[in-house]
C-alpha cells in the first residue's frame, strides 16, 4: 500500500488533537505549553508533507519560519510563568483565576 | 521498507505525544518533556521519510536541543512536586476526550472524502539547496522580519526574568 498526503494528514490530526487534549485536562501551565508545542509540530507535519505531495519547497520555508516564531514564543512564555510564579508561587492553572497579580 | 518506516515512526509519534499529555504511571512535567523529546525526534523520522532531511535536522537541532532544554529549566525553576498531589478532574477529562474524539474524526472523515490522495501525487524535492535560494531570494522580507522578532523575545525574556528594583520585591 503506497504511502499517500492523506496518512501523513490523519497521523497530524491525532498528533494535533493529542495536543488539544493536553491543554484541556492538564492543570499544569508547563504542560500545557507542552500540548501547545505538539499542536504546532502537528501544523508542521501537514504542511511539509503538502509540500513533498505537491513538489514545491514554499511548505518548507514556512514550516522553518514556524519553527523559528514558535522557539521566540516558548522563549518568552516560560519567562512569563517563571514570572508568574515568583509572584504567586503555583503554576496550577486552578489557582491562577484571579485578573489581578 | 518506506511503508514499515512510516508506521513505526508515526506509531511512534502519537504514542510519545499520548504520554507526553496523559501518562497513567507518572503525573511528573519531567516526563512529559522526556516524551516531547521522543514525539519530536520521531517525528523528524517522519520529515526524512517526506525528504525534509534540513527540517528534520533544523527540528532536532532547535526542539530537542534547545526547546526542551529549556523546558528542563524551567521545570528545575518550580515545583514539580505540586502537580503530583492533584487529581483529574473527571468529568472535566471525560469531556476533554469526548469534545477531542469528535473533533479528531470530523477532520479525519473530511480529510477522507476530500481524495487528496489522487490528486496530489508528487515525489518531494530531495535537496537542501533550492530551499536556501528560496529561503534567500523570496523569502528575504520575512527572514529578516523573524531575526527582528528573535531580538525582540530575547529582549523580553531579559525583561521579564529581571528581578524588580522595588521595595517590594526587596522584602519577599
Amino acid at each position: 500500500m503506497i504511502i499517500g498526503v492523506e496518512h501523513y494528514m490523519i497521523v497530524s490530526v491525532v498528533l494535533f488533537c493529542l495536543g488539544l487534549l493536553g491543554v484541556i485536562i492538564r492543570r499544569n501551565l508547563i504542560v500545557m505549553y507542552m500540548g501547545l508545542e505538539l499542536m504546532l509540530n502537528a501544523a508542521n507535519l501537514a504542511l511539509v508533507s503538502f509540500s513533498h505531495f505537491r513538489d514545491n519547497l514554499d511548505g518548507q520555508v514556512m514550516v522553518f519560519f514556524i519553527i523559528t516564531v514558535a522557539a521566540a514564543e516558548v522563549a518568552v512564555g516560560l519567562a512569563l510563568i517563571v514570572a508568574l510564579y515568583r509572584k504567586r508561587q503555583t503554576n496550577d492553572v486552578t489557582d491562577l483565576t484571579s485578573m489581578k497579580l | 521498507m518506506q511503508e514499515i518506516l512510516f508506521y513505526i515512526f508515526s506509531a511512534l509519534t502519537l504514542l510519545c505525544g499520548l504520554l507526553v499529555v496523559f501518562n497513567p504511571f507518572s503525573r511528573n512535567p519531567v516526563t512529559s518533556a522526556m516524551f516531547l523529546v521522543l514525539t519530536i525526534i520521531s517525528m523528524s523520522g517522519l520529515f526524512v521519510l517526506l525528504k525534509a532531511f534540513f527540517l528534520a535536522a533544523v527540528q532536532i537541532l532547535v526542539y530537542a536541543g534547545a526547546v526542551i532544554v529549556l523546558f528542563l529549566f524551567v521545570i528545575m525553576l518550580l515545583d514539580v512536586k505540586e502537580e503530583e498531589r492533584r487529581r483529574y478532574q473527571k468529568f472535566g477529562t471525560f469531556l476533554g476526550f469526548a469534545a477531542v474524539t469528535g473533533l479528531a474524526m470530523l477532520i479525519i472523515n473530511t480529510i477522507n472524502q476530500s481524495g487528496a490522495g489522487h490528486t496530489l501525487t508528487g515525489d518531494g524535492v530531495a535537496e537542501t539547496k533550492p530551499l536556501g535560494k528560496l529561503l534567500f531570494t523570496d523569502y528575504l522580507l520575512p527572514f529578516e522580519i523573524v531575526s527582528i522578532l528573535l531580538l525582540v523575545a530575547m529582549v523580553g525574556c531579559i525583561l521579564l526574568s529581571k528581578r524588580e528594583e522595588t521595595p517590594e520585591a526587596e522584602a519577599e
